[in-house]
């Protein structure tokens, strides 16, 4: 029974961190068509701004530890959206019209670029922010005993998840977009701004990517290569769920989470293996992911 | 059986090469070894990029032929390194046969994204395997060629050497004819227009099929002569940005001639020996850069400052 708990705690909480991860990845691929290599990278952005902040708020003692989490947020979003603008402005732009594989190629160019930028800002030493982590303490689930950080994130994650939702599905700035998903040259033609649209949707994406990021530093050791690690979990939960829903995202991140939590328990060696077996098996039954739409082929 | 011009030069350089690698020191045999043999695994990626496929994970079948090479002599009693590599290219094309059949149904981003998952599969497979040393891998050695066992590491080293370039050489040649062969002209139609290759009444899907196995095998070749000269094989053979690296190697060389990749191979490798030496920390970031600059000013890669293709002609 315990173990059973056990597994649905740690499914959860992993699949709410895959969820934070993935979903970003998905935004940007929904409107902009771009599989985004580098997203892992925007991850460790976040996840190495945040950790450097908080871990100098508290080696200095300044104030009271909630601050902690306004900080670790802050980073975030300002690292995510400087980024994200340089990015976008600066490359992507540019190369805007070709092939979908060679977007592809393209980000894993401005990932190998982005992970060696981050070497050289903050240095190849990890980076501990674990305060905010250990300062909201622990609760007990019958023998289990699970961090409220961790808690925190699958609340965190499902509030992100809604309002992501809600923004599409119930503004008229997510129904402009949804247009643009749709079809991109009836809504030029209809005259919405593709272009600012492009670069709001991949300011959030990066964002969120960094926000995730920051969101893991005080559990994790934030050290060189943790992108590289999170961006193919980040693309089987987007492809099982279907690339580019939301949706999708979430489904694909509790089935991945969830079925990873059981492997730990159950099966240690087949960790890592599990991930991509359901991958495997859902594109084998789905090619187009539990969520996504067929595409005619077009001549 | 008649030479073209391409086979007699691909042929004499060769020979140049063998006959270079009794005199040269040692660290440049090792060095022109393992870009000999990854260009043999991205001559398998760039295949499939005639057809308009990109893998993301060709690092299966490098990983593959690595460990298929080192678990032969280590645990079957395999020593003989040509049987060995023979044995991995066979393993890799039964894997590729049964992943094929999955994998041929999809095109662009699908195919790229689960060729990686395949290869993901092996590396989570390898990295908990207490056996093959986990995350270690295992070392390759005492390995013989026709009964006769190298005895100094100077030896060996020029044997695989040698081993590395005839079996460059044969592969070459054999693409070299593949790609001029109605088959191979047909791969590129797949990657033109595929619908239209289905109205001259032809199969793409088992056109890719036969063309992915084939790849395969090229891969596992190149992945089994690079556990004989570094002797040692890890999962990390099979992890992403491996296969990321093919893929590198593949633009940078472009698909152009079959030379291509093995030049390409040898920049690739003389850059990075000398970047890891003097800037560590953006070795990365040279190659990011390079692969942008490569994708804007030569899309068809290095070869096409070689080529003496007319200017405006499209291909």
């Amino acid at each position: 029974m315990t173990s059973l708990l056990a597994v649905l705690i740690d499914g959860s909480i992993y699949a709410s961190w895959l969820f934070l991860v993935a979903a970003g990845l998905t935004v940007i691929y929904g409107v902009m068509r771009i599989l985004n290599m580098a997203h892992g990278s925007f991850y460790a952005i976040g996840a190495y701004s945040a950790a450097s902040l908080v871990g100098w708020y508290f080696n200095n003692g300044i104030g009271p530890a909630w601050i902690s989490y306004l900080l670790l947020v802050g980073a975030a979003l300002v690292a995510g959206l400087i980024v994200g603008v340089i990015v976008e402005r600066g490359l992507l732009r540019l190369m805007y019209g070709r092939d979908e594989i060679l977007m592809v190629i393209i980000t894993y160019a401005l990932l190998l670029i982005l992970e060696d930028t981050m070497k050289i800002v903050w240095g190849v030493s990890p980076y501990f922010a674990y305060q905010p982590y250990t300062e909201l303490g622990r609760t007990a689930f019958g023998l289990l005993k699970v961090s409220n950080y961790d808690l925190a994130l699958v609340g965190v994650s499902a509030v992100l998840g809604l309002g992501l939702w809600a923004w599409l599905e119930r503004t008229n700035q997510g129904k402009v977009l949804r247009a643009v998903i749709h079809d991109r040259e009836i809504a030029v033609a209809m005259g919405v701004n593709v272009r600012l649209m492009f670069t709001i949707t991949f300011v959030l994406g990066t964002t969120l990517g960094a926000l995730a990021g920051a969101l893991t530093a005080p559990a994790i050791s934030v050290v060189p290569g943790i992108g590289i690690e999170v961006i193919v979990l980040a693309f089987a939960v987007v492809v099982i769920g279907g690339l580019g829903s939301i949706g999708g995202a979430a489904v694909g991140a509790l089935l991945v989470g969830l079925s990873r939590a059981a492997a730990v328990h159950y099966a240690p060696e087949f960790e890592l293996f599990v991930i991509y077996g359901v991958m495997s098996l859902v594109l084998a039954f789905r090619p187009e992911g539990l969520f996504g739409r067929t595409m005619a082929r077009k001549i | 059986m008649r030479f073209d011009k391409t086979e007699i030069s691909l042929a004499l350089v060769a020979i140049a090469c063998v006959l270079f690698g009794f005199v040269s020191p040692g660290w440049l045999i090792f060095l022109l070894t393992i870009a000999l043999a990854k260009a043999l695994v991205v001559q398998g990626v760039v295949m499939q990029m005639r057809s308009g496929l990109v893998s993301f994970g060709q690092g299966l079948f490098y990983c593959i032929g690595g460990y298929t090479v080192g678990m032969g002599g280590q645990f079957f009693g395999i020593h003989d390194a040509i049987a060995a590599l023979a044995l991995g290219m066979a393993v890799a094309i039964v894997v590729a046969m049964i992943l094929g059949l999955l994998l041929t149904r999809y095109r662009d981003i699908f195919f790229a994204m689960l060729s990686l998952a395949f290869s993901m599969i092996l590396f989570g497979i390898l990295v908990k395997s207490q056996g093959l040393g986990s995350t270690d891998g295992f070392n390759v050695h005492n390995w013989t060629v026709f009964g006769w066992a190298p005895e100094t590491g100077a030896d060996s080293q020029q044997t695989v050497f040698t081993m590395t370039v005839l079996a460059g050489l044969l592969i070459a040649v054999l693409i070299h004819r593949y790609t001029k062969a109605g088959i191979g002209v047909i791969c590129e139609a797949v990657r033109e227009n595929e619908v239209r290759v289905e109205y001259l009444g032809l199969s793409p899907r088992w056109l890719l099929y036969g063309n992915y196995v084939a790849a395969a095998s090229v891969s596992a070749l190149g992945g089994g002569l690079t556990a004989l000269a570094t002797g040692h094989v890890d999962p990390e053979m099979a992890y992403w940005t491996t296969s990321g690296e093919f893929i590198f190697i593949a633009l940078l060389g472009g698909l152009g001639h079959v030379a291509a990749p093995f030049i390409a191979a040898i920049v690739f490798s003389v850059v990075r020996t000398y970047s890891i030496e003097f800037v560590p920390n953006t070795w990365q970031m040279i190659l990011g850069f390079t692969l942008l600059g490569v994708i804007v000013f030569l899309p068809k890669g290095l070869w096409s400052l070689v080529s003496r293709e007319k200017s405006g002609e499209r291909t």
